[in-house]
């Protein structure tokens, strides 16, 4: 039985406990267009604030990794830089190749960005706070969504009838293909211990938070996470120092604009989920809940920048074997790891004890399995 | 150290890091400008009238044949230069017409900015060489040397950090 909370006799409430108060007493899921079209236009322009947001945020924070100032005219700070750029581009020409399929050209940058506004509709920002919060298969139908992107890639290849941009789109599809699966492996043994595939349900189950419970399952998400989003290390398909851009070599303009705000788009959503599975989602002392979502996506988005101002790329023999010899054999141990701690020690108590024993076991078996084979060698002599 | 898988890669996000805790090293260069070396030989000539007798050294000296030079006969047997140019657009900065120079008439300015719309906007004049706001540089003039300001280097700058 629920009891709705008393708004009156309770001192002055902050904004996120009305909205909260509001929600319980069955404000806006009561009416479900009503729910529907908040959440709606909400996810959007969530997710095209979000991502001016970051772009400003990674092109400030790599240039002050690289010593420099970044982007400081347009605006207090550059905080308008985004914003024209966004003008900048769509006012530019759209160009379509002649001899290019002019349907899927013209649709691969919207099946792009289509699935990466679907995957917010299932995360929640706050308890119950979200256009399908609680859906019972919440994880589920985004690890299905998102790989419609990897239609959306290979459609732009084969749409633009270039061979470049053909050669790039099936190597991206095949790294995508490879990395969605020892990402869905981490994703299973986040589901063991959770219990449930619903992405409110992963929150409320994490008493502390999964990336120090399953160090390993984490620490592979996130890898699979910056492959999927074709980022550094794992950008060698559109490596912008050194070749020219791999499958949207032919987009130019608002197609290509789209392509930009899919890519970004795509980060914000893997940040999120990274932040729901793994760092405890909107949960945190003090802080109303929905700063601390945004706190961590931010650090999250932090991290990969940091990664991109540090690491150099891999080979595309590495990438893969990286995938398939590395990550999938030790996913799936790690699977075998949680499956007997969640049958034999289940229970809030002995959780604490799991994580030391937990980094150990991911420490031990990382150094070990990387000791047991080297990617892509090489000859050293003629 | 420990040679575990990885070590290496956060070694370099340790250096990382590091360096945003570093001053930045980049200019913002119309409003910050470094001063260039003291002996630069930079893109305009400075010329001297005073010292100047229209001996035309420095047109002998000139491998590009550049630098124009009329002379009249003046009041006690003494040329006056009527005409003194120097095409900029055609100048390769070698510098011999400053060496040459043997009454120290000729330096070389400090100016860097020094870009036209028109190729006859390039050739500068008496008027122009002899303006009051040009800079001489110490190449070749060694006396000049110590009033110049001292080089900035980019690493050796003191920073107020603009945002």
């Amino acid at each position: 039985m629920m009891t709705i909370p008393d708004v009156v006799t309770q001192a002055p409430l902050a904004s996120w406990q009305l909205w909260d108060s509001a929600l319980d007493s069955g404000w806006a899921i009561d009416n479900f267009w009503a729910h529907l079209a908040l959440f709606a236009v909400g996810i959007i322009g969530f997710v095209l604030m979000v991502v001016m947001g970051f772009i400003w945020y990674e092109r400030r924070l790599i240039s002050v990794m690289q010593l420099r100032i970044g982007p400081n005219r347009a605006g207090p700070f550059g905080l308008l830089q985004p914003v024209a750029d966004a003008i900048k581009v769509m006012l530019k020409e759209d160009i379509v190749p002649t001899v290019a399929d002019k349907w899927v050209h013209f649709l691969a940058p919207i099946v792009v960005f289509v699935p990466v506004l679907l995957m917010f509709a299932v995360i929640p920002i706050h308890e119950g706070v979200g256009l399908i919060p609680d859906l019972n298969i919440g994880i589920l139908f985004i690890v299905a969504v998102g790989s419609i992107e990897t239609v959306a890639v290979f459609m732009a290849g084969y749409g633009s009838n270039n061979k470049y941009a053909l050669v790039g789109a099936m190597r991206s599809v095949a790294q995508m293909v490879s990395y969605e699966m020892p990402m869905a492996f981490a994703v299973i043994a986040v589901v063991m211990v959770a219990g449930t595939l619903s992405m409110q349900g992963i929150v409320q189950a994490q008493s502390i938070p999964f990336a120090l419970l399953l160090p390993m399952a984490f620490i592979f998400y996130f890898t699979c996470a910056l492959a999927e989003l074709q980022r550094t290390p794992f950008d060698l398909l559109e490596a912008e120092s050194e070749i020219i851009a791999g499958y949207h070599i032919e987009y130019s303009g608002m197609k290509f604009a789209t392509f930009y705000l899919g890519e970004y788009g795509g980060a914000i959503a893997q940040c999120a989920i990274i932040t729901t599975l793994f760092l405890g989602g909107w949960k945190g002392p003090i802080l109303p809940p929905v700063l601390w979502f945004m706190i961590k996506l931010f650090t999250m988005f932090g991290v990969i920048v940091w990664i991109r101002a540090a690491w150099p790329r891999v080979r595309i023999d590495q990438l893969m074997g990286f995938a398939w010899k590395y990550m999938l054999p030790l996913s799936l141990i790690n699977l075998l790891v949680v499956a007997i701690e969640v049958i034999i020690l289940d229970g809030d108590a002995i959780r604490w004890w799991l994580v030391p024993v937990n980094f150990a076991i991911t420490i031990g078996l990382m150094t070990a399995w990387a000791g047991m084979f080297k990617i892509g060698g090489g000859s050293e002599s003629a | 150290m420990l040679n575990l898988p990885g070590i290496g890669l956060m070694q370099g996000l340790g250096v990382v890091f590091k360096n945003m805790t570093r001053k930045r090293i980049t200019e913002q260069y119309p409003e910050e400008r470094l001063n260039v070396s003291r002996r630069t030989r930079a893109q305009e000539l400075v010329w001297e009238p005073g010292r100047c007798t229209g001996c035309a050294t420095c047109v002998k000296a000139c491998p590009q044949g550049n630098i124009k030079i009329k002379t009249s006969v003046g009041e006690n047997n003494k040329y006056v230069v009527d005409q003194f140019e120097n095409d900029e657009g055609r100048c390769i900065f070698c510098g011999l017409c400053v060496e040459s120079c043997p009454y120290e008439a000729l330096f070389f300015g400090r100016s860097y900015e020094r870009s036209k719309y028109k190729r006859e906007e390039l050739i500068a004049d008496i008027d122009e060489m002899t303006a009051a706001d040009k800079e001489r540089s110490a190449y070749y003039r060694p006396d000049l040397y110590d009033e110049l300001p001292e080089q900035t280097l980019l690493i050796y700058r003191k920073h107020k950090r603009i945002l």
